[in-house]
């Protein structure tokens, strides 16, 4: 019986190990272990992974390609929906999507299918298939702002329809979140990152580093001066939240994308390059998504104890399972039911600790999440160089304020609907700067539907 | 890559150029400031635009060596281009925001220390061009630190100069002289400091025994310069500020100085690392 086999173990970096560098956790699988991972699908007539990826990746069809070792189709299923499954692969929160909806999971353990899309992608990869056919050009020029997921699939699918698309990206290298956030052990930036870039580029996307949009340029004058026709909003959620505690601004408490941006964007952790980080003996991260569980990776790899402080228990964490089962392996302290009320200083103003109060889980509310208490009395003092405040991010302001017309919520998102129609007209938009800190997943669906709403109303405008 | 036009010594340790960004150019205004990086390897590094020319696509940056990254922008030469320069960056100074006529009204005061003199000089030359009366203060440490003394003289009122060693101008330090002009009874609608962190704290000092309005840039660590990453946080009045986005300007009676100082020197024993030489302070 084909769902007798067990789930491929894939191969690791061994823990002691890789505290010690920055090279990706995960091996991945070879062939045979993917040929044979791949057969344990049953191919169901009715497949609930299907309906459960954002963006509805025919999975047992690229699945059954791989078990016949036709690894090139397999990349041309995936390739239909998804432009990035070298990074889903690697990034998706596969146990709740794909993986948490397969019909093996109920008894047994899923299909691997996260690892076997990443399998195919640097399959491709290695043996140079790209997808890169596109329509003739059709002479509209459309401007992509942001080059994170949103952004990259919204260029991508332009440029195949025959679109002449310009990407304008603040910071000095193309990637978003890929680039200055997620680190390099879960997602090497060489390998898989450039080159999903240099896909992009392949297809004749221009892209234009070092422009910040709302300062150096505006939307109004890249559709009245520039002559772009049409311009998606893919700016992503960028702007880290504090908690307003005392001691906020001591020296040693930083935010997780600076902590993170120095590391990854700047790469700080290699001696070679010239952006300084400051880590100290011990590190404290607040919170639990996988950004804290990034930086809490990044500070052990760079030398420090960690601890991660966490307001509610281990069920609640919202970060990715593998992430925090990869984080304990490798030696990182939770402390669940903990939130920090005030960062403690010396005298010279630097951190020296940090003081939690334990809590306690209420009653449900409106979101069915059981909202934390602080439990009176229990303060108790953590001893820490460093804290790294993950407490989540909201998109930047400075676009919606340079653009009239452009109108945001109560969060500061973007207000688009379903296929990132915004409030001005020939403005569209897509990604964490419409639903807030999301999913790469989520943020490339939304960059591939507003690029096919894009094609639809300049086709209707200009006819 | 962005081509470095024209380069000149202004002294031994400071170093300006022009460089080729033409978006840039076409943007920049008063108050605002770009980021740099020299080569593949670089720190991210914050430069005040000094001024910008949209018809030739310019913007020029003056750069003083106090460690590594600012020794190595000192070290390129004319012909030799930057990595990466991004901007304009942060809010322009807020009297872009006023009409000719409400300029041609005002006078300003503009406390320039060391290498500040080169950020007060697109404001300067802009408040001239509307028509404002300025009167300005430079102050440096000695005669070969004073910058931007005959650009300056070309677009300001007064021109007064004082050097920590009397070597140049009068002796004594800029809060002196603002003292004294304000003692002779000089009345001003606006006061502008721009220097290193600890003469702006004491000019501020200064200033509020004669309620004179004050606005402070504040030169605080960054990272990306684009609201981020939050390095360049600063306590404004009972706000938490980031300087990048919602700066570099903040109003001088607001800000608590002695905490920017404390988080500028957050890198120091990482950063005198990098580099050993010797080095030439900001004064600070
Ligand atoms: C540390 C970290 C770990 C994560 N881990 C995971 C994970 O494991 N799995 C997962 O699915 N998701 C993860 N996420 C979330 C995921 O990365 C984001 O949801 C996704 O990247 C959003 O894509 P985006 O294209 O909307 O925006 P971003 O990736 O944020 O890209 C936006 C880009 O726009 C640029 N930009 C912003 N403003 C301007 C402007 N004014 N002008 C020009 N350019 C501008 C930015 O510099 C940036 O490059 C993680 C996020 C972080 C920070
Ligand atoms: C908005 C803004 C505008 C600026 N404009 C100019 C300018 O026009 N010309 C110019 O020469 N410099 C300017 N600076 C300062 C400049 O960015 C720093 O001097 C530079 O980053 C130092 O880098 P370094 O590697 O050479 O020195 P480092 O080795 O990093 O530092 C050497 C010493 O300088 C101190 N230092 C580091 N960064 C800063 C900083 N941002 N401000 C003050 N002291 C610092 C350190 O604490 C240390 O003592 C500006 C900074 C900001 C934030
Ligand atoms: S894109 Fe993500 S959710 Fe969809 S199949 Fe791949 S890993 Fe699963
Ligand atoms: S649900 Fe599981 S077993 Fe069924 S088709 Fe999808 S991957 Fe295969
Ligand atoms: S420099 Fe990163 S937020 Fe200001």
């Amino acid at each position: 019986m084909k769902n007798k086999i067990p789930r491929v173990p894939v191969r690791e970096q061994d823990p002691v190990a890789r505290i010690g560098n920055f090279q990706e956790v995960c091996y991945g699988y070879n062939e045979q272990e993917a040929m044979l991972e791949a057969s344990r699908c049953l191919d169901c007539k009715n497949p609930k992974c299907i309906v459960n990826c954002p963006v509805n990746i025919q999975i047992p069809q690229f699945l059954h390609e791989v078990e016949k070792g036709n690894f090139e189709e397999a990349a041309r299923i995936i390739a239909m929906d998804s432009s990035l499954p070298a990074v889903c692969g690697r990034v998706c929160p596969q146990e709740s999507q794909c993986e948490g909806a397969c019909i093996l999971g109920v008894k047994n353990e899923p299909v691997a299918i996260g690892k076997l899309e990443r399998f195919v992608a640097d399959w491709s990869r290695e043996h140079g298939v790209r997808f890169t056919s596109k329509e003739p050009s059709n002479g509209f020029k459309v401007a992509v702002i942001g080059s994170g997921p949103a952004g990259i699939a919204c260029a991508t699918d332009l440029a195949k329809m025959g679109y002449d698309v310009t990407i304008f990206e603040a910071l000095h290298e193309p990637g978003g979140v890929l680039q200055y956030g997620i680190p390099e052990f879960r997602l090497p930036k060489e390998s898989v990152v450039k080159t999903e870039i240099d896909n992009v580029k392949a297809l004749g996307v221009k892209i234009e580093t070092n422009v910040v949009v709302g300062r150096t340029v505006t939307i109004d004058s890249l559709m009245d001066d520039e002559g772009f026709a049409a311009v998606f909003v893919g700016s992503g959620a960028g702007l880290p939240k504090f908690m307003g505690i005392p001691g906020e601004n001591l020296n040693g408490v930083v935010s997780a994308n600076e902590f993170l941006t120095r590391s990854n964007l700047m790469r700080a952790y290699d001696p070679d390059y010239e952006t300084p980080i400051y880590v100290g003996k011990r590190v404290a991260v607040v919170g639990g998504g996988n950004v804290a569980m990034d930086a809490a990776r990044t500070a052990k790899r760079l030398g420090a104890e960690v601890t991660v402080v966490y307001r509610r228990t281990e069920k609640e964490l919202p970060a990715r399972v593998e992430e925090v089962h990869h984080a304990k392996e490798e030696g990182i302290v939770f402390r669940m039911l903990t939130n920090p009320v005030m960062v403690l200083g010396d005298d010279k103003g630097w951190v020296r600790g940090l003081t939690c109060i334990k809590m306690e889980l209420g009653e449900p509310d409106d979101s069915g999440r059981r909202s934390p208490k602080p439990l009176k009395g229990s303060d108790f003092d953590i001893e820490t160089d460093v804290v790294i405040m993950s407490l989540g991010t909201s998109p930047n302001p400075l676009i919606a304020n340079t653009t009239p017309g452009l109108e945001t919520n109560r969060w500061s998102c973007l207000v688009a609907d379903d296929y990132g129609v915004t409030t001005r007209e020939g403005v569209f938009a897509g990604g964490d700067v419409v639903t807030g800190a999301a999913t790469v997943i989520l943020a490339m669906g939304a960059g591939r539907k507003a690029a096919s709403a894009i094609d639809s109303y300049i086709k209707n405008k200009k006819g | 890559m962005y081509k470095i036009v024209r380069k000149k010594f202004l002294t031994p340790a400071i170093a300006l150029m022009d460089v080729d960004a033409p978006r840039m150019a076409k943007s920049a205004k008063p108050g605002q400031f770009l980021i740099v990086r020299v080569h593949e390897k670089g720190e991210r590094i914050p430069l005040t635009i000094c001024d910008y020319n949209s018809e030739k696509g310019t913007v020029t940056i003056v750069t003083q060596v106090v460690g590594a990254s600012s020794r190595r922008i000192c070290n390129m030469e004319e012909g030799d281009s930057f990595t990466d320069f991004a901007g304009p960056l942060g809010q322009p100074s807020e009297f872009i925001h006023m009409s000719r006529e409400e300029l041609g009204a005002k006078r300003f005061l503009f406390v320039a220390g060391g290498l500040g003199t080169a950020p007060v000089y697109p404001q300067v030359k802009y408040l001239h061009s509307m028509g404002a009366k300025i009167d300005v203060i430079i102050g440096a440490k000695t005669k070969d630190m004073v910058i931007f003394e005959e650009e300056m003289g070309a677009v300001c009122d007064n021109l007064y100069i004082c050097t920590d060693d009397g070597s140049y101008g009068r002796k004594g330090l800029v809060t002196q002289m603002l003292k004294e002009l304000l003692d002779k009874g000089e009345e001003y609608d606006q006061a502008v400091a721009i220097g290193p962190m600890i003469m702006m704290k004491f000019v501020t000092l200064s200033a509020k025994e004669y309620n004179l309005p004050l606005i402070v840039s504040l030169n605080t660590l960054m990272v990306d310069g684009t609201g981020m990453c939050g390095a360049c946080r600063v306590s404004v009045g009972d706000q938490v500020k980031f300087a990048c986005v919602d700066g570099p300007e903040f109003d001088a009676y607001k800000v608590d100085f002695d905490e920017a100082m404390r988080r500028q020197g957050m890198y120091k024993s990482i950063e005198a690392e990098a580099d050993h030489k010797c080095k030439i302070g900001l004064g600070n």
